[in-house]
């Protein structure tokens, strides 16, 4: 059985084509999906893809939200589709209320880029599964608006829920509240995260291969689903 | 021609570096006794029909679900006079 990842491309969205490469990688099928088309063409996952979509007019995913292709989205993931947020996707994702809180401008104001180390927290949505627990990883980052704020009363949840999903080891890059890089929502099956694990996934181009394993987890929870 | 003003601004426990740059960028400029900037946004949004209570329940919806990010902002809805103009 074939396993098909949708990867979204909106007008603006620059790591779809990597997206789709990690999920080839991975040994599953990328579909691309397109903003305005609301047919999801029967994924059996998304990836949100990173990029500045709509100019991040208004605010970072802001507007994308709003698009055709998230009113899918929206519904089925609400009812259990898998879907990965990467940088851009992360902030769509926050927009479209999947997921709480908000990415907001890096603290210092500079635009980044850089290899960033994480721990792995969860290995228990559907997108981690295939780390082991406390994984340290170094993947890519690079972001201008990926500072991730909440209430105290959210993080506190998100904390005591398990969801925070990875968060920045040594450095905090950009702000984010707790050093929190990526959460999920309580199901498990929506995950927002700042770094690129697509730009980590074969030795030529990434500085490691160790974002491939959140491609590798959902094949795994699909083909045993 | 009737004008809405919608006023968004970050929540004040909301972290704003963009303000706190313009803040500390004054004095420099010769501009002293400013203690604190935060950095907003204002929408102008031009009716064709009156500013009745109806337009502005839908200007406030507007507002609550896309101009602003309630999570981390604030808004004001208001209308903008002639004379203001």
């Amino acid at each position: 059985m074939t396993i098909r990842v949708g990867v979204v491309t909106f007008p603006g969205s620059l790591d779809d084509r990597d997206a789709q490469r990690a999920v080839r990688i991975a040994g599953a099928e990328p579909v691309a999906l397109w903003h305005k088309d609301k047919n999801l063409q029967q994924v059996d996952a998304v990836v949100l893809p990173g990029g500045f979509s709509y100019g991040d007019y208004l605010r970072c995913g802001a507007i994308s939200r709003f698009s055709p292709v998230m009113e899918s989205v929206i519904e089925q993931a609400q009812a259990g589709l898998p879907v990965l947020g990467i940088c851009n996707g992360f902030q769509i994702l926050c927009e479209s209320h999947l997921l709480p809180g908000a990415l907001t401008r890096n603290d210092h104001l500079h635009f980044i880029c850089r290899d960033q180390k994480l721990r792995i927290e969860n290995v228990s949505s559907a997108w981690t599964s295939d780390f082991a627990p406390g994984q340290e990883i170094t993947v890519p980052l690079k972001n201008i608006d990926g500072g991730f704020v909440a209430d105290e009363r959210t993080l506190d949840m998100l904390e005591a829920e398990g969801r925070v999903v990875a968060r920045y080891l040594d450095v905090n890059p950009n702000g984010s509240r707790r050093d929190i890089a990526g959460i999920s929502n309580a199901a498990g099956n929506v995950v927002g995260l700042m770094p690129h694990p697509e730009h980590a996934v074969e030795p030529l181009t990434g500085p490691t291969t160790e974002g491939l394993p959140f491609f590798t987890s959902i094949l795994k929870r699909l083909v045993n689903a | 021609m009737a004008r809405v003003v919608v006023d968004v601004m970050l929540k004040p426990e909301i972290l704003d570096p963009q303000g706190q740059a313009v803040q500390r960028a004054l004095p420099r400029l010769g501009f002293d006794g400013i203690t604190d900037v935060r950095q907003g946004k204002r929408f102008e949004l031009e009716l064709e029909g009156p500013v009745d209570e109806a337009a502005l329940a839908r200007i406030r919806e507007a507002a609550e679900s896309f101009l602003a990010n309630t999570v981390i902002e604030d808004f004001v809805v208001r209308v903008e006079t002639e004379e203001e103009k």
